[in-house]
């Protein structure tokens, strides 16, 4: 056999490595919701235990807000709940919660109560009304909502101070000044 | 403090395999014996610490320790015992230990066991293997640390993924590993014959048991996989083409073209490149695997929580190993001469043609499973490839493999004769042309193609019987003479019986099941009776029930065929309740010509009944048994003597005619 042939090899992987360290940067799901650039579905969810007023799509509009799905029974919900609750006090955007899937009716604001609030306006979700108007995969996730209502974007998994500063905090700037 | 001797022990066991790595392969390379001498105890000390770490997270699963992060994400009170278990490894960074700790044991088992390898050859297996080690260690310790804390710690934790809780895909993951993982065993010898610039008949006789037994595992790994898929997603399906069932799939055709080629380089001292080509790529696929699955580059249905930065640290460890080894294959490779020679036709020939078909048919997997990628790269859109690229590219080449393989067991090694050869298959070649034309005629003359699908399974399998007849002198001597020779036959000929009469089996199982699905989907009420490829089924009622840890309902189908045949399905849905995740478990019930398959959906509102799927699945149990068989000859022929770990290397003469195995 030619000599070079024992090269080929070692070629396509070359190429191969290349397609994968672009490949990397991209995130595979990022197109998956076809909800991306559509108006907030209708809905109508009634508020937690204890608190007056749930939430609807007709409070999403006029500003870029966050409507994040969680639940007591989440782990990784707890993981992201201390930089929401600094997103809340330093007053960088409103975030509004879907409560999903609560085992009862109380589990959800025991929760808040000793964690803290950092949601504007809470709806509960236990039969995932809302979860399946947002396309809703897992918890927790979160979505981008601009002036007009239309969703922009969605995050999926817990919101952290590293990928908050390098993809979220942009896409949010950018949609305040559309 | 367990944990913390557990992380401690991992990281203690990176030391070791980075020294493990080095200082022997120096040795080796300056013939110190002293250096090469750290080699063996050191891989048994990595094995035992690695132990050690899993053991660890093992007792901080199995106790519930939420201050741990991975148990609380992966893991429950209310979970049944077996699941706190397998929740070690259902989770990236416990599956990536068990990983590494399997790694380690293929290299203590080199260690402990490798006695009458060449010295320089035994050290330099186990240099490689430690430096793949230190490259997976290191990984797990700076990117997927399974021993982080958590503070505070959690009442309860967030449980393992429903569709993971079965007992198939409790076993499913650590048979996979041991088959992925296994074949870096095969990569560290291709890799330290490179180093010496040395293959030879004993050192392909040392590759091979190797490469049966993670072929082995591998195969009935993938097959377990399958078989979850079937009844747990409840979708009718057994193979679904995804990126994460591909990525088990072509390592799997590499190591079975690894497998025939190394029986080329032991009897014959030929197609050396091909050996050690197809040994690196069977790892390098594994890797690659690992790689698709762990980064988030392709989306699938199994992706762990993806993370760029583990992207980045496998593709690293991914291009250092395999193209530190193409870059020896390149350089050494050419020197790699055989002194075999061999005509076109001949058992040779027929095995070369067998690796080139394996060898493209992965790569044209690979192509599907990563088109999407480079299409996403080169900014021409998200594309998906489905099911019909792969059934298209894939079966076509799978076709002249299977011809062949009838054929190749009859030629003599180096020049074999065509014309006898066939004339030893004319009953076969009559059984198969009947065969297909009855299938054709009887069952679908719409699809001729299926009928050829059914006509290839006999083919193999009559091609497959005529072998063992001819070996054992059937009608040639008296029938006293050919049982006695039958149970005289060594176990590796009935290893390729067993695993080519097997793929026959699986070949017509696959055919029927993708041919003659029966698939009907109604909303029923109770009373209502619905038929499927004559089964009559009547929906009797749907109850709710309570699990241990989920929320169960449960229809009851009676189904009747006839007078005489009366039987109870019972299919369910669970909802998980620390999750809130439905699963399907499909009701099924086997029989030798298909599978009653059952499923019970959603109540519809407006009709008060209830979503139901039924299926008939014409020969999905000779998939299952077929696939069972293969597994079994490799099992059969590891156990053969001249297999077996330790056996005494004498050189064995092989006559002519002995059997390709």
């Amino acid at each position: 056999m030619n000599r070079l042939a024992y090269y080929i090899p070692l070629v396509l992987l070359g190429i191969l490595a290349v397609y994968f360290a672009a490949g990397l940067g991209r995130d595979p799901k990022s197109l998956e919701s076809v909800l991306i650039d559509q108006k907030v579905p209708e809905f109508s969810l009634p508020p937690i235990a204890g608190s007056s007023k749930g939430l609807s799509n007709t409070d999403l509009k006029n500003q870029v807000v966050l409507v994040n799905v969680f639940g007591s029974w989440c782990v990784a919900c707890r993981v992201e709940h201390p930089f929401l609750m600094d997103l809340k006090e330093k007053n960088i955007v409103p975030v509004y919660g879907i409560d999903w899937r609560e085992p009862d009716r109380k589990a959800g604001p025991r929760w808040l109560k000793k964690y803290g609030d950092p949601y504007t306006l809470i709806g509960d979700d236990p039969i995932s009304k809302g979860a399946i108007a947002f396309g809703v995969t897992g918890a927790p996730e979160t979505f981008f909502v601009d002036k007009n209502g239309l969703i922009r974007y969605k995050h999926m998994g817990p919101i952290t101070a590293q990928n908050w500063s390098r993809t979220l905090k942009p896409i949010l700037e950018r949609l305040r000044k559309e | 403090m367990i944990v913390e001797i557990g992380h401690f022990a991992l990281i203690l066991s990176l030391f070791v395999a980075a020294l493990q790595g080095t200082l022997p392969m120096v040795g080796a390379h300056r013939q110190n014996q002293s250096l090469m001498a750290i080699a063996a105890p050191a891989a048994l000390i990595q094995f035992a610490l690695i132990v050690g770490a899993f053991a660890a997270l093992t007792y901080a699963f199995v106790t519930s320790d939420f201050s741990v992060m991975n148990v609380a994400s992966n893991s429950h009170t209310a979970k049944p015992m077996l699941y706190k278990i397998s929740g070690v490894w259902g989770n990236h960074e416990g599956s990536m230990l068990l990983w590494a700790l399997i790694l380690a044991a293929y290299g203590a088992a080199i260690a402990a066991f490798g006695n009458n390898l060449r010295p320089s050859l035994k050290v330099r297996v186990l240099g490689v293997q430690s430096l793949i080690a230190t490259g997976v260690l290191a990984f797990i310790l700076l990117t997927s640390n399974p021993f982080l804390r958590l503070d505070p710690a959690p009442v309860n934790g967030n449980g393992l993924n429903p569709l993971l809780q079965d007992p198939g895909l409790a076993f499913h993951p650590p048979l996979l590993y041991l088959g992925y993982v296994g074949l870096s065993i095969t990569f560290s010898f291709a890799v330290a014959a490179l180093i010496e610039g040395r293959v030879d008949a004993a050192w392909a006789r040392w590759v091979r048991p190797w490469t049966l037994a993670a072929w082995c595992f591998l195969t009935a790994g993938i097959v377990l996989g399958s078989w979850w898929a079937y009844y747990e997603l409840g979708w009718g399906g057994w193979w679904f083409w995804d990126p994460v069932e591909n990525a088990s799939f072509m390592p799997w055709l590499a190591a079975t073209a690894l497998l025939h080629s190394a029986i080329v380089s032991e009897k014959r001292d030929s197609l050396k490149s091909w050996t050690i080509f197809l040994a690196i790529i069977a790892f390098g696929l594994s890797l690659l695997g690992t790689f698709l699955v762990r980064s988030g580059v392709i989306t699938s249905v199994h992706a762990f929580a993806s993370d760029p930065t583990r992207g980045v640290f496998i593709l690293l460890l991914l291009v250092i190993t395999i193209g530190g080894a193409f870059a020896l294959f390149a350089w050494r490779g050419p020197q790699l001469k055989g002194s075999g020679l061999f005509q076109p036709v001949s058992r040779e020939g027929g095995l070369l043609l067998n690796n080139f078909l394996l060898t493209v048919a992965a790569a044209s997997v690979l192509l599907g499973t990563l088109y999407p990628l480079f299409i996403d790269v080169l900014e021409l859109g998200k594309v998906s490839v489905g099911a019909p690229y792969f059934e298209s590219v894939f079966v076509p080449m799978m076709i002249p493999m299977i011809m062949v393989m009838g054929i190749a067991p009859f030629l003599k090694w180096k020049r074999g004769d065509f014309s006898s050869a066939s004339a030893k298959l004319k009953f076969a070649a009559l059984a198969t042309i009947i065969g297909g034309l009855l299938t054709w005629a009887l069952i679908d003359r719409a699809s001729a193609f299926a009928a050829f699908g059914i006509a290839l399974a006999i083919w193999l399998f009559a091609a497959t019987l005529t072998e063992l007849a001819g070996r054992i002198k059937l009608f040639q001597v008296p029938l006293a003479d050919s049982l006695s020779r039958l149970f005289r036959q060594p176990r590796a000929s009935w290893g390729m019986t067993l695993a080519h009469g097997g793929l026959a089996i699986a070949i017509a199982g696959i055919t029927a099941s993708s041919a003659w699905k029966v698939e009907s989907i109604q909303v029923m009420k109770f009373g209502d009776q619905v038929n499927v490829a004559g089964y009559t089924y009547t929906l009797k009622s749907v109850n709710e029930f309570q699990g241990p840890n989920y929320k169960g309902t449960r229809g009851t189908f009676i189904v009747t065929k006839g007078d005489d045949f009366k039987l109870t399905l019972e299919p369910e849905k669970r909802v998980y309740t620390v999750r809130a995740m439905p699963t399907t478990e499909a009701a099924i019930h086997p029989t030798f010509l298909g599978d009653l398959y059952a499923v019970v959906g959603d109540k519809d509102e407006k009709s008060g009944g209830y979503i139901t799927r039924l299926y008939f699945n014409p020969l999905v149990p000779w998939m299952w048994v077929g696939a069972m068989i293969m597994v079994l000859g490799a099992a059969v022929s590891l156990s053969d003597r001249r297999h077996r770990v330790g056996a005494p290397m004498k050189s064995k003469l092989v006559s002519g005619g002995a059997p390709a195995e």
